[in-house]
Parts: structure tokens; C-alpha cells; sequence
């Protein structure tokens, strides 16, 4: 689903990612630990282009995302983000924020389909072979009781329904937390990209995070976390990556990594965290 | 002192009888017309250099925008406005060929003048709302410019409110120059009263209060607003 080949970032003259090449298949649930400043939300943020990438390719959907032509908001649409600082849209409502995005694109491709309707009937009107035009078969009203039919559809599984028409400021860090990952949701993504996710929360609302989570996984859905969580990575995940300066030191499934890891560097800081 | 009854007098005969209170009325009009419109245009350039000011810069295309903004800002902040109003005028209009009253000059030179402010002032604004925002809205696929124009700048207007209320005080201020080029203010209004009644006293002083009590009302239409924005900040 995403092959990373050779990615490489700096900060001017640090190197924080040092060629990193690994492959994340369909559903598949990868984890990624390691110390901090090993590049571990470095690499992750590069994985939806947050951070551009120095050098290197990450081909997602058979195309180069890396590549700065590319028209990357296309390809982030497909590619949920969740951040530890939540990042709710604080002048926005909760059902505003989960609705923002997909009404905004629903309705700026409906737009943009529509202008080239018009020019491709004006072409037809001149030209004899004639180009079928887009078929346009929604309007801007539905495409918001659409989303906010959604929306409410998701914020009942997190049972934060009656929550839909407070601002974030009115909220608990896990509720915040919970809507944000069901934000990232409404735009069906392939794949649900993790940064930390319960490490801003206070430790009794990590639970009810990682429950959502782990109910994402369940039904299937690709995943690269990362996190401090060991148990979480261990009960979750198919597949554990340890990164160390700015590198993926051991690969592995989490009973390998937890149990038996092979490098000294793993096995040190194992055991210094569980 | 002894003779402010019989000024007050000559003032109410000219103010009152000979028509000089249409003349206040239009001059109030103006006043507030080229404050009004003066800041919108403001706020417009303005939002706009503050986001080509704060583009990530490595093309060349925002490189050279932002030049000229550099240049725009420098302008309009290194000279006395009423120096551009003068400037624009007698100088660069005509040499333009352009003939406009000069009431719509005086909105366009606040305009230009107000948006190099207002740009700094929404810089400001816009580096103090969290960078988490703007990377939500672009890891949801949003583009740049909407994320900034739907998430970030609102954010940043509600944090400078009250600096945005201070710049539209101070631009009410500065209209009083505006009789410089021979547009109808609040001035021209009283000092017509003054010359026709042969004393200055009561009009000018008539002329202050009516700048305070605007400035006040203007002030308190901000705290307003401002407590109106604040909404989503209050916990409910």
C-alpha cells in the first residue's frame, strides 16, 4: 500500500531520517517505537508529506507522493492523520470540524466538474466527435446532509452525539482526541496515520483512546502508530519497527520484538521501558 | 468667560437656522464613510501580505510577492499620510491622467495606508494562532489557502480584535486631514461655522466632543464583537 525507497530528511545539517525503505502493506498495523529523537514522528510526518521529504520516494497508490509536482491534498485525503496535540479546529463546532473537510471538497470538485462541463459542451457544440461530460449527480445541500448525516453517525459510535454542537475548549483531552480520529474518519482514508496519540493525555483518558483504536484495527483498517504505549503496540499491532538514529533498526512482529529482540540496541531500550 | 452664552448663541444661529447642521451631518457622513471604507480595504490588503508574508518561501513566486509587499509596507509606513494624500492627489493621479473625486481618493489613500498596518498587525495575529491548525487542516487534504482562510486567519482576527479597533480609532483620528484635498469632513463642517459666526470657540469644541463620543461608541462596538467571537472559548 505505501513503499517508502530510500527516504532520506535533513534539517539543514541534520540528518534526522538516514535512508529508511520499508514496506506497509494492506492492512497491516504497524508500530513504531524507539528513543526519543530517533526520528520515529519524523518519519511518520513524512509519510503524508507534513515534512517534505530531503530525498528518497514514497509511492502511495502507485504514485510518487514524495515528488513536489505531485498535487499532495489529493493524495492526504486518502491518508487519515491523528496528532498528540489533537488539533481540533478551535473556532469550529465538533460536528463543524468532522463536517469541514469533506463538505469543502465534496464541494470544490463538484465546482470544478461543473466548469468543465460547460467547457466541454461548449467543444462539443463546435466539434464533431463528441466527449462525454462529467456526470454530476448531487448537489451542495446534499453533500452536506451527506456529511453531517455521517458525522452524527460517527460521533454516536464514540457516544459524544449530544457533543455536536459544542467548540473543542468545552471538552476533556480524550473526548478531543476521539473526535479528532473520527474527523480523520469522515474522509474514508486507506490508511490512519498515529503521532503520539495518547501521549498529551492525562492516564485515564489513554483507555478510551486506545479502545477506538483498537476498534479501528479490528475492522481492518491499515495503521502506522506511533507510540509509547508498549502494551498497546504488543496487543495491536502485526508488525513492531524499533527506530535509532534515524533508522529502522529491527523489523519484526511484536512477539519477536518483545520477547526476543536480536539487536543490543532494541533489547537496551526494552529494557528500559517495560 | 463671561460672553460663552452670547458665543453659544451665534453658534446655535448658525448651526441651527442658517443650515450649518446639514453641513455637520455630511461632514459626519464623510468621516465615517472614509474610516469605514478605509479599513475594509485595509483589512483586505492587509490579510492578503500577511499571508503572502507568512508563505512558506521556497519558490520564486512568493519570494518576489513578498518583495514587493516589503516594499508596499515600507511605503505606506515611512511617510505621513497626509504627505501620501497630498502625494496622490496633486502628484500621481494626475500624472496618471485619472480624475476622481476627492472623497474616493482619501478612502483609497486610507485604504493603502491602513493596509500596511493592518498587515503587520495580522501577521502578528496569524503567527499567534498554534501551527497544529494549519497542519490538521492540511493533513485532511485541505489546500493551503483554504486551511488559512477558514481555519487560521478567523482564529487570528478574533486575537486582534482589539488591536484591529484601535486601528480603526486611529484612522477615524487621522480623517481630519482629509480637508487637504478638499473633501468635506467634520472639520470643514465647523470651521465653516467658525468663519460664517466669527468665532471658534463653541464649534471647535463642539467638533472635539463629537470625535470622543464616536471614538467611544466605537470602543464599545468592539468589546462587543470581541466578547461575540469569544463564544467558542466559553465553556457551556
Amino acid at each position: 500500500m505505501i513503499d517508502v525507497i530510500d527516504l532520506k530528511k535533513n534539517y539543514g545539517k541534520l540528518e534526522v531520517l538516514k535512508g529508511i525503505t520499508v514496506t506497509i502493506g494492506e492492512g497491516e498495523k504497524i508500530a513504531i517505537i524507539g528513543p526519543s529523537g530517533s526520528g520515529k514522528s519524523t518519519f511518520l510526518r513524512c509519510l503524508n508529506c507534513m515534512e517534505d521529504p530531503t530525498s528518497g520516494s514514497i509511492i502511495f497508490e502507485n504514485v510518487d507522493i514524495a515528488d513536489m509536482k505531485v498535487d499532495i491534498n489529493i493524495y492526504r485525503r486518502h491518508m487519515g492523520m491523528v496528532f498528540q496535540q489533537f488539533n481540533l479546529f478551535n473556532n469550529k463546532t465538533v460536528i463543524d470540524n468532522i463536517m469541514l473537510a469533506p463538505v469543502h471538497i465534496g464541494i470544490s470538485d463538484l465546482r470544478r466538474k461543473r466548469i468543465k462541463n460547460f467547457f466541454i459542451s461548449i467543444r462539443n457544440f463546435f466539434a464533431k466527435n463528441r466527449k462525454p461530460l462529467y456526470e454530476i449527480n448531487t448537489t451542495p445541500s446534499k453533500i452536506k446532509a451527506e456529511a453531517r448525516e455521517n458525522a452524527m453517525r460517527l460521533l454516536k459510535r464514540i457516544g459524544l452525539e449530544d457533543k455536536a454542537n459544542v467548540y473543542p475548549a468545552t471538552l476533556s483531552g480524550g473526548q478531543k482526541q476521539r473526535i479528532a480520529i473520527i474527523r480523520a474518519l469522515a474522509m474514508n482514508p486507506k490508511v490512519m496515520l498515529f503521532d503520539e496519540p495518547t501521549s498529551a493525555l492525562d492516564p485515564e483518558m489513554v483507555g478510551e483512546v486506545l479502545e477506538l483504536i483498537k476498534q479501528l484495527a479490528d475492522e481492518g483498517m491499515t495503521m502506522v502508530i506511533v507510540t509509547h504505549e508498549m502494551g498497546f503496540a504488543r496487543e495491536v499491532a502485526t508488525r513492531v519497527l524499533f527506530m535509532d538514529e534515524g533508522k529502522i533498526v529491527e523489523d519484526n512482529t511484536p512477539e519477536e520484538i518483545f520477547v526476543n529482540p536480536k539487536n543490543p540496541r532494541t533489547r537496551e531500550f526494552l529494557s528500559k521501558v517495560l | 468667560m463671561g460672553n460663552f452664552d452670547k458665543k453659544l448663541e451665534r453658534f446655535w444661529e448658525i448651526f441651527y437656522q442658517h443650515g450649518g447642521y446639514t453641513k455637520v451631518l455630511t461632514g459626519l457622513r464623510n468621516t465615517a464613510y472614509i474610516a469605514v471604507a478605509g479599513l475594509a480595504i485595509g483589512i483586505i490588503i492587509g490579510t492578503i501580505i500577511a499571508i503572502i508574508e507568512v508563505f512558506p518561501k521556497y519558490k520564486r513566486l512568493p519570494k518576489i510577492l513578498n518583495g514587493f509587499c516589503t516594499f508596499y509596507v515600507g511605503l505606506f509606513r515611512g511617510s505621513p499620510i497626509v504627505v501620501q494624500l497630498l502625494v496622490t492627489y496633486y502628484v500621481v493621479l494626475p500624472l496618471l491622467g485619472i480624475n476622481i473625486p476627492p472623497l474616493n481618493v482619501c478612502v483609497l489613500v486610507f485604504g493603502l495606508n491602513s493596509g500596511a498596518y493592518v498587515s503587520e498587525i495580522m501577521r502578528g495575529g496569524i503567527m499567534s494562532v498554534d501551527p497544529g491548525q494549519m497542519e490538521a487542516g492540511r493533513a485532511l487534504g485541505l489546500s493551503y489557502s483554504t486551511t488559512m482562510l477558514k481555519i487560521v486567519v478567523p482564529q487570528a482576527i478574533k486575537n486582534i480584535l482589539p488591536t484591529l479597533g484601535n486601528e480603526f480609532i486611529a484612522l477615524i483620528k487621522e480623517t481630519s486631514v482629509v480637508s487637504f484635498v478638499g473633501a468635506a469632513d467634520l472639520y470643514v463642517a465647523f470651521n465653516y461655522i467658525g468663519t460664517n459666526s466669527y468665532e471658534f470657540m463653541v464649534p471647535y469644541l463642539a467638533m472635539a466632543l463629537i470625535y470622543i463620543v464616536m471614538v467611544m461608541i466605537i470602543a464599545l462596538l468592539v468589546r462587543i464583537m470581541e466578547r461575540s467571537l469569544r463564544k467558542s472559548d466559553r465553556r457551556n
